[in-house]
């Protein structure tokens, strides 16, 4: 650092400088309209090397602050560009009447309102909830019961672990065309109609996806809450004479509250934020009755909903304003979660 | 006597495992199985083997690989490049910032930085997916570097996501690496930047693994943000895009259909018959601290 301390003076200022002078230079071409292909090449070399000038400065006091902010620098800029830009924009879109290029007035809550007076939306909100709440109990249960099988000292418990974790690692869409075919063409068999025919048993066929999908994953992290509760423990509840069913569920069950509470949030958010397996297995179809109205689309669920709304019935504006308050759903449910893991933390 | 008892209850409990087995790999058996078949005979018996043979195997993988809407080599190359070079980026990226985060933590500027990476975690795709694509077309058009339809493009926008989690896991693990060692090394005359990619990077290697795994599951198999960003028409698809863009166009040919699924979760599949214990390791490790 010392020894060609010149030179290096020398390095970051070129780089420092041209820089400058390129960033400016693109950033002209931008606001002139001028559309040279250059200009995005441009931009980057003149960010690139203003980042190695600094890094180059030849200074000791202010080094390791250079260093904090060029470490900083990608992951805050990737995030505020893709997460925290569109998130205000969204916000603000929702009030205005956007059609996804560009927007001519404010409408206030119009959008707020139009939806709630769309029975499609409630009901794609009802069967939401039911289905959160069906899938947040029934996944819990099989898996909880998965997990104490496995636990068990069962022969071959890894295999058995692998299986059931197996259908975590296929994407939402592949295993949606999947089971569509297990319903349309196996189970078929069985049921005479297709499951996915009726908006009720076609519910019932996206529970079943969903537990199949989920259940050996949550079964991992009950596994792992039951294999570290300490062992001396369930050793002296039987030496004190408790049956398999007292340890269960005096002892068990009290360890690994923190894991329940963990699994249950877990699945709830996934839950709600269920779309892939919508999307491949009924494709939010299905006829119901409701509010009066005769609903086409039985089976589509909120992500589902906003996702239509927007891009295929090309209603931007209404589409953001419903995302904005499945935000707020979202937002609501994660902090009670962290009011919950808080309150049982200071009771341990 | 209670060792009899013993052994039955195990037999039982045994037995039941692999009832459920059966029943959880049997939507596989039933894709493996029928990629082998006519249409025709898939219809009249899915369940059984017969017509089961290589030859129509063969014909089906081709008539699959060769389609024009499913492209299997090019979205498991699009597939591959986009999760990889978001993988590495995110690790370098991730690992940089929670590192100036935790050894600044004292700081109301670096806990500020915490604080929001932690709130966006809870924020839903949908919410930003719309706003996103109008924000990378116009910004791209603006300084001329094409961002949607492109792998740059999304590769930024996973480094984007995948930020938030990365240094919320990163960040709880440097806390716990002693800060001695860098006073050493700085001692030493070490520079800052020396310190951390000679000496806090390689310990990082057990908890950058439960990183990798935790987002790569999530990007390979991610189907909202590519089909946003790239399109479900656009030049270069991901698996899951692909597999929608093809099943679109044939309705009901399940012997092509079930071939694409299979080509679809085979290179997930060796992965996981490769890594399994890491894999689900770093599932439930990202899961409690999550």
């Amino acid at each position: 650092m010392k020894a060609n301390s010149a030179s290096q003076k020398l390095l970051s200022l070129v780089l420092l400088i041209g820089g400058a002078f390129s960033l400016v230079y693109s950033l002209i071409l931008d606001f002139s309209r001028s559309g040279a292909s250059y200009r995005g090449p441009l931009l980057i070399i003149g960010m690139v090397a203003i980042i190695a000038g600094l890094y180059f400065f030849p200074t000791l006091k202010y080094h390791r602050r250079i260093i904090y902010i060029i470490f900083l620098f990608p992951l805050l800029f990737t995030f505020a560009v893709t997460v925290i830009i569109p998130l205000c924009l969204g916000i603000y879109y929702s009030f205005t009447d956007w059609t996804g290029i560009q927007f001519t007035k404010f409408v206030g809550f119009e959008n707020y309102t139009t939806m709630f007076s769309d029975p499609q939306f409630i009901w794609s909100i009802l069967i939401t909830f039911i289905f959160v709440v069906l899938n947040m109990i029934l996944v819990n249960v099989i898996a909880f019961l998965l997990a104490l099988l496995c636990t068990n000292g069962i022969k071959g418990d890894g295999f058995f672990r692998a299986a059931y974790f197996l259908p975590n690692l296929i994407g939402g869409i592949v295993l949606g065309y999947i089971w569509q075919f297990v319903f349309n063409n196996v189970l078929i068999n069985i049921t005479k109609t297709s499951l996915l025919v009726q908006t009720k048993t076609a519910m019932i066929a996206i529970i079943v996806v969903y537990i199949w999908q989920y259940a050996g994953y949550i079964m991992l992290i009950y596994i792992t809450g039951l294999t570290q509760i300490p062992g001396d423990v369930l050793e002296a509840a039987q030496i004190d004479g408790a049956n398999p069913s007292q340890t269960l569920f005096q002892i068990k069950i009290p360890m690994i509250a923190s894991t329940f509470t963990i699994c249950t949030f877990l699945t709830l958010t996934s839950a709600f934020k269920q779309f892939d397996v919508n999307l491949a297995l009924t494709g939010g179809t299905g006829s119901a009755q409701f509010m009066g109205k005769y609903l086409t689309s039985g089976t589509q669920m909120l992500a589902l909903n906003i996702y239509n709304t927007a891009v295929s019935k090309n209603n931007y504006a209404l589409g953001q304003a419903k995302a904005v308050l499945f935000f707020i759903i979202l937002a609501c449910v994660s902090l009670i979660q962290v009011r919950i893991s808080n309150s049982r933390e200071v009771e341990l | 006597m209670v060792g009899e008892e013993r052994r039955r209850r195990s037999l039982i409990l045994t037995i039941i495992g692999i009832i459920i087995a059966i029943y959880v790999l049997f939507p596989f058996y039933l894709v493996v199985m029928n990629s082998f078949k006519v249409q025709a005979d898939i219809v009249a018996s899915p369940i059984a083997l017969k017509g089961v043979s290589f030859k129509q195997f063969i014909t089906n993988l081709g008539a699959v690989i060769n389609n024009s809407n499913f492209n299997f080599w090019r979205a498991l190359f699009s597939s591959v490049v986009i999760t990889v070079i978001s993988l590495a980026l995110l690790a370098l990226f991730g690992s940089m910032a929670a590192w100036v985060i935790s050894r600044n933590n004292k700081k109301k500027w670096a806990t500020a930085i915490y604080m929001i990476f932690i709130a966006s975690m809870i924020i839903p795709f949908q919410v930003v997916m719309l706003p996103l694509v109008s924000t990378f077309r116009d910004a791209g058009n603006f300084v001329g570097i094409p961002m949607l339809s492109t792998i740059p493009g999304i590769i930024f926008a996973y480094c984007g996501f995948g930020g938030a989690m990365t240094v919320f896991i990163l960040t709880g693990f440097i806390k716990g690496v002693p800060y001695d060692l860098e006073e050493a090394a700085s001692i030493d005359g070490c520079s800052p930047e020396g310190t951390f990619f000679r000496i806090i990077l390689p310990l990082l290697t057990p908890v950058m693994t439960t990183v990798t795994i935790l987002n790569g599951m999530w990007i390979w198999n991610d189907y909202l943000l590519p089909s946003m960003l790239l399109g479900l028409n656009g030049k270069y698809k991901t698996l899951p895009v692909a597999v929608q863009a093809f099943v679109g166009s044939y309705v009901k040919q399940w012997d092509l259909i079930l071939t694409a699924a299979l080509l679809a979760i085979v290179p997930m599949i060796i992965i996981f018959l490769i890594a399994q214990k890491q894999i689900m390791n770093g599932m439930i490790e990202g899961a409690v601290k999550g």
